[in-house]
């Protein structure tokens, strides 16, 4: 039983990583209507950056906020310049230009960067919380910072003006052009905060993992997990569901044979299409329902 | 021509049924392509040298797992990012039959052909209740999982772990006096051509009828009677089973299978492919065989440091002058020359 608990501590503190790359991802899908391949990359980049003032100086806070006011910037930009004029291209041109952007950025990092490991510093220091082994101040830091950021968020969708015309635009982007919203630039809005989200999503799991140019792919896939199996459209939901998956990992690698260590990525897997078969809106999510 | 040319811009489909109407100059212009081609293909072999040969070779070998995707995604309307795992089972079961069995290459393709049938028309199923951007992350999973399950260590004795498997190079058989590239280029020419014209005939069949109208309206071919599940997962397999052949080939002629070979680098390399070469075109599929082997390559070679970024840029920049790949491009060249003429 000791063990079981240890385990559920455990799976809590690595959830708080995918939660908070779940709740990027949601955030893209809220306003586009896309999954985008490259989130976990944009976030590394964004990563990367801080890295580079930490290094030339600069405090931790103030480049924490820095990067993510430049990573803002950077998302609107790549909406502008890339997808905007795409607008009405099949689905399958935008999911190739994802995978072009995330060469691309893969590629400029290691270039920039080059490809060895770095470490991350962490703003909560990494010693173990109130002398327990099984949470570091970091971890709960991080999940304390991603349940912030939700908080943030519900009140954004809930209650700005601007968070309605965003959630609007997404759901309905013809009638809320016709109430006056200006729906490409809501588009552009929701691109530069997912990138922002990402910047904080990776600049927290950083110290964890280590930075380097591929450090977000496997992350990135317990993120999508997550915000499957706590609905695509919700965002308290994805960040539960980053928790649970990270749960559900750790429970499993210890006390089923084999699975453990060898087969982590293929239990995202068996999440993201057991929970798309049984109840495709997730936990939380909303059924989309078409009109034929 | 009385076809309406941004229709046949934008949907590649459509681009290939002008091609099939009986249009004297048209129909002219296709047969002397044809010979032409034939002909080169034939010449090829013997005039080049052979790591030019395996290069062409691997152009088909990708071209048939590029087909396979475009059967699902461009004729049945699926997505998938999870090629790779299919490409996988057919080069590990090719490998293991010739490495354990010591069955005959030529053997292991319908195997593979077979095993990636169940495979695929398993995967198929739970694929049914997923559309659009879902199906794509489902798949994305399964090629993200599919190296890890490979090196598990319960299968190790067959697949080799980490070190994959290694097999011989056949030679050429009945005497042909051909060394072991030219007739592995053969083979797959053989093999290629065969699964091209299947395609062909599918597609022309009440199946693939069936298959394109559940892709354009899945609630009006299903009160036309067509049962839309049956077909999808059978898509899926009959899909599953084109890539798997090509992972056959592609183990036969690399001579070598290991886990890190298949990943979701190679599930995406045919996704691109697929939309380069024009999503719903047949021919399509060497275009972007093409892509898929010598971008990368050029890319390389304009900067080592940067090849990634570069790659980046060609596809990007393929996707704004070709939003509907070369499919568009060939109908909309085509549609000028034969207006010309006219």
């Amino acid at each position: 039983m000791e063990l079981f608990v240890q385990q559920v501590i455990a799976g809590i503190s690595t959830g708080s990583i995918y939660a908070c790359v779940a709740l990027a991802v949601v955030m893209i899908y809220v306003a586009i209507g896309h999954l985008n391949f490259a989130q976990g990359e944009m976030a590394m980049f964004s990563t990367f950056i801080a890295w580079q003032l930490i290094t030339w100086g600069v405090p931790y806070w103030v480049a924490f906020f820095l990067t993510i006011a430049i990573s803002f910037v950077g998302g609107v930009i790549i909406e502008r310049v890339i997808f905007k004029p795409l607008d009405n291209a099949p689905i399958l041109s935008h999911v190739v230009m994802f995978i072009a952007l995330l060469t691309i950025i893969t590629s400029a990092a290691g270039f920039i960067w080059d490809f060895s490991i770095k470490t991350f510093p962490s703003p909560f220091g990494s010693a173990p919380l109130f002398g327990s082994s099984l949470i570091s101040a970091h971890q709960a830091g991080m999940m304390a910072v991603t349940l912030l950021l939700l908080l943030a968020l519900f009140f954004f969708f809930r209650y700005t003006r601007v968070g309605l015309a965003l959630r609007a635009s997404a759901d309905n982007p013809v009638s809320a052009r016709l109430v006056g919203i200006r729906v490409s630039w809501m588009i552009a809005l929701g691109w530069g905060l997912a990138t922002a989200i990402g910047a904080v999503a990776g600049m927290l799991v950083a110290p964890v993992v280590f930075l380097e140019p591929n450090m977000m792919l496997g992350i990135l896939v317990y993120g999508f997990a997550g915000a499957v199996l706590g609905g695509l459209s919700s965002p308290g939901g994805a960040v539960l569901g980053g928790f649970l998956v990270g749960v559900i990992e750790n429970l499993a690698g210890t006390f089923i044979p084999v699975i453990g260590g060898e087969l982590k990525l293929t239990i995202a897997l068996c999440i993201i299409v057991l929970v798309l078969v049984l109840k495709p809106g997730g936990l939380f999510g909303r059924a989309t329902i078409q009109r034929v | 021509m009385s076809v309406n040319l941004e229709e046949a811009a934008e949907h590649p489909a459509v681009a290939a049924d002008i091609e099939t109407r009986p249009l004297g100059r048209d129909r002219m212009l296709k047969i002397v392509f044809g010979l032409l081609i034939l002909v080169a293909a034939l010449v090829l072999p013997f005039v080049t040298k052979s790591f030019f040969v395996f290069q062409v070779t691997m152009v088909m070998i990708y071209a048939i797992a590029i087909l396979g995707l475009n059967l699902l995604t461009g004729f049945n309307g699926q997505f998938s990012l999870g090629h790779a795992a299919f490409y996988a089972i057919g080069a590990y079961t090719a490998a293991i039959l010739m490495d354990k069995a010591e069955v005959s290459y030529v053997w292991t393709l319908p195997v593979a052909g077979i095993v990636c049938f169940v495979f695929g028309f398993l995967f198929g199923l739970p694929a049914l209740r997923l559309e659009g951007i879902y199906l794509a992350l489902a798949t994305f999973a399964l090629s993200v999982a599919t190296p890890q399950i490979l090196k598990l260590s319960p299968l190790e004795h067959w697949t080799g772990g980490v070190q994959g498997i290694v097999i011989m190079k056949p030679d050429a058989p009945f005497g042909l006096p051909l060394n072991q590239d030219q007739w592995l280029y053969f083979f797959t020419l053989i093999v290629t051509a065969l699964m091209f014209w299947m395609a062909h005939n599918l597609l022309r069949s009440r199946t693939g009828r069936a298959m394109m109208a559940i892709r354009d309206n899945p609630i009006a071919s299903r009160s036309m009677g067509v049962n839309n599940s049956l077909y999808k997962a059978t898509t899926f397999g009959i899909s599953a089973t084109y890539t798997g052949i090509a992972g056959a080939l592609g183990a036969i002629v690399v001579q070598f299978v290991a886990p890190d070979s298949f990943t979701v680098v190679l599930s995406i390399a045919l996704l691109v492919g697929l939309v380069v070469g024009g999503v719903g075109w047949i021919p399509g599929a060497f275009f972007g065989g093409l892509f898929v082997l010598f971008v990368p390559n050029i890319a390389e070679s304009i900067s080592k440091g940067l090849s990634g970024a570069f790659y980046g840029l060609i596809l990007m920049f393929l996707v704004f002058i070709m939003p509907t790949g070369v499919a568009g491009f060939i109908a909309l060249i085509r549609h000028k020359i034969l207006r010309r003429g006219a």
